[in-house]
């Protein structure tokens, strides 16, 4: 945990000194060559100095009296996304697991899956999000009205999903012919087998897979919250920020920082799981 | 399981008879054989033309008996294994299992197996791995954990118990192996190959070491093996295979003594000697052609 704890800060460190060496090096307007922008201009309204960033943030959102601090919005939102991504990342993962099951127990499903699978990640998701809005506000049942934050956490789900089902197929297939044939020789079902034999078999398989949905259930959360129009998450916030970027430089970065917090804790809560796990991730004897 | 099989390990205790006529009809009607082999053949179909492994395999193994089977690589050892195991079927023929069809014997837990792999599950202490037949079939926690001891004490690795695999060398991963066979009492132990990965001197170790457990837990033992004095010390009978297609060219009456007396200082034996040669000669065939006994290690 300490390494990737340190890896993590590491990275944050690299980036700000190189937010700040480019900042002093490169000339403000930039490099253009022939009309084209070959490096972005650095002057303090494209690239703010760090800690005017950090002076913003500890600043009220608005001017209005009683505005409470940049920082604290900008949590609150990292916090809404991230359990919106949580969600997706639940359920892609699940969903993701139970249809690489189908394929492992049915070659048919295999063949008749797969390809579906594979071709659903080329469906734009600047394309689905409205669909998926539209088909979640006709689903009322009794008390249950859909809402616009579970469209994004469907779109969360639907990237996660994807590197989840092709790590567990692989893994539920990875056991040793000797293993399978010991447990038919015990005369145990499909069951048995699935649980005691392939399902531990798949876990140094599928905890890459884990990690990479949780990047891809946070980036996922993150666009589908702007083009869903999503309120209260950091993806909105960006954008918000973003329109008036010119007349305060600082503020929108507050919230990019808070986006790069959400997916260092979704990192941070896959290493938890790695170690969880870890006895299932001994390398394979004779 | 040893309480669904017909026969009870006291009754085989005594040293075991030189064998008669291989095949004897009373063998099977006294008492239901350890493994009934009538006329089973097995071909696989492939691209390239279909393969015969088995062609018109007749065999039989008593309660009790130890019966190694030789031959050249690819005269279908395993495949016959595999065939007594259920986990495979056969083209033609018929086999039994203490009388029943060999996926009844599956279902009964009528046998234990061991490979040329170890193939013990690695993210199991070894404890784990020998309970691991135990708990699919529903022992208790405790009296599994009992039976685990018991048997790691057997194979000489009660130390070991918490160990994972890959902290075990590959003599010890097979004893682990072993002694996961006989969880269950089995009264039928199948073996492929088990010691063929091992070094000389740990072979040699735990091939003694199997001969006590046999004698001990009284099953009866189909034993697949490249090597000859292997066979010879081990087994009662020697059954030797040839290939292309897989059929029993001949069987060889070995009987050292009951499993029990047989000891290391049996290998310098002229007896042992003897028999030896004539698996050889039996493996080679004694029109002296070339070729027959290749892939069988001979030292
Ligand atoms: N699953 C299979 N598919 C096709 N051919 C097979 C299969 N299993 C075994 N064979 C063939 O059957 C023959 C006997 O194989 P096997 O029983 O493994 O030999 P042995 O164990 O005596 O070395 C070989 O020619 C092998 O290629
Ligand atoms: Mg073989």
């Amino acid at each position: 945990m300490r390494r990737q704890v340190v890896t993590g800060a590491a990275g944050v460190l690299t980036l700000a000194v190189l937010w700040e060496g480019y900042k002093l090096l490169a000339p403000d307007d930039g490099v253009v060559v022939a009309g084209l922008t070959v490096l972005p201009r650095s002057n303090d309204v494209a690239m703010p100095h760090l800690w005017d960033m950090a002076a913003r943030a500890a600043a009220p959102v608005t001017s209005a009296p009683g505005a409470e601090p940049l920082w604290l919005a900008v949590g609150q939102a990292a916090a809404f996304t991230l359990g919106v991504a949580a969600v997706g990342w639940v359920v892609g993962v699940t969903v993701g697991l139970l249809t690489a099951t189908l394929m492992q127990r049915f070659r048919t499903a295999e063949s008749a899956l797969l390809p579906w699978v594979v071709l659903s990640q080329t469906v734009p998701l600047i394309a689905l999000a409205p669909l998926v809005r539209r088909w979640g506000s006709q689903l009322e049942i009794g008390a249950f009205a859909w809402q616009d934050w579970m469209s994004v956490a469907v779109i969360a789900s639907y990237l996660a999903f994807f590197p989840v089902s092709v790590g567990a197929l692989r893994g539920l297939s990875s056991p040793d012919a000797v293993h399978v044939d010991l447990l038919r020789s015990y005369g145990v079902g499909w069951w048995r087998t699935y649980s005691t034999l392939r399902l531990p078999a798949a876990v140094p398989h599928l905890l890459p897979a884990v990690r990479l949905a949780a990047a891809n259930a946070v980036v996922g959360a993150v666009v589908a919250e702007v083009s869903i129009g999503l309120r209260g998450g950091i993806g909105r916030m960006i954008v918000e920020f973003g329109a008036s970027a010119s007349a305060d430089p600082a503020k929108q970065w507050s919230p990019i920082a808070g986006a790069v917090v959400v997916g260092l804790v979704a990192a941070g809560a896959c290493v938890l799981l790695s170690r969880a796990l870890d006895r299932y991730r001994v390398s394979e004897v004779s | 399981m040893s309480a669904t099989a017909p026969t009870s390990p006291s009754s085989r205790s005594g040293p075991v008879e030189p064998a008669g006529p291989p095949d004897s009809p009373d063998a099977t009607t006294t008492a239901a054989a350890a493994v009934e082999v009538r006329g089973v053949s097995r071909r696989f179909a492939s691209r390239s033309g279909d393969v015969v492994a088995l062609s018109d395999v007749d065999l039989t193994v008593r309660a009790g008996e130890f019966v190694s089977l030789i031959g050249p690589s690819g005269c279908g050892k395993s495949t016959l294994l595999r065939l007594i195991a259920d986990l495979d079927r056969p083209t033609g023929g018929e086999l039994t299992v203490f009388g029943r069809p060999p996926h009844v014997a599956r279902q009964n837990h009528d046998f234990g197996i061991a490979f040329q792999q170890a193939g013990l599950l690695p993210w199991r202490s070894v404890r784990a791995n020998v309970e691991l037949p135990l708990e699919l079939h529903g022992t208790g926690r405790a009296a599994r954990r009992a039976r685990a001891t018991e048997l790691l004490g057997l194979v000489g690795l009660a130390d070991f118990a918490d160990h994972r695999p890959d902290q075990l060398s590959g003599g010890m991963q097979q004893r682990v192996a072993i002694a996961r066979a006989l969880a269950e009492s089995p009264s039928l132990l199948l073996m492929d190959e088990p010691f063929g990965a091992l070094d000389e001197m740990t072979r040699e170790h735990v091939q003694t070491e199997l001969l006590r457990l046999r004698a001990e837990s009284g099953a009866a033992v189909v034993f697949v093996t490249h090597s000859i004095p292997e066979a010879v010390y081990l087994s009662d009978r020697v059954v030797v295979m040839s290939a292309r297609p897989g059929q029993v060219r001949e069987i060889v009456p070995v009987a050292l003594g009951s499993a029990g007396d047989r000891t290391d200082g049996l290998r310098e034996d002229d007896q042992f000697f003897d028999r030896v040669r004539a698996v050889r000669e039996a493996l080679h065939g004694t029109d002296g052609a070339t070729g027959v006994g290749r892939g069988v290690d001979q030292r």
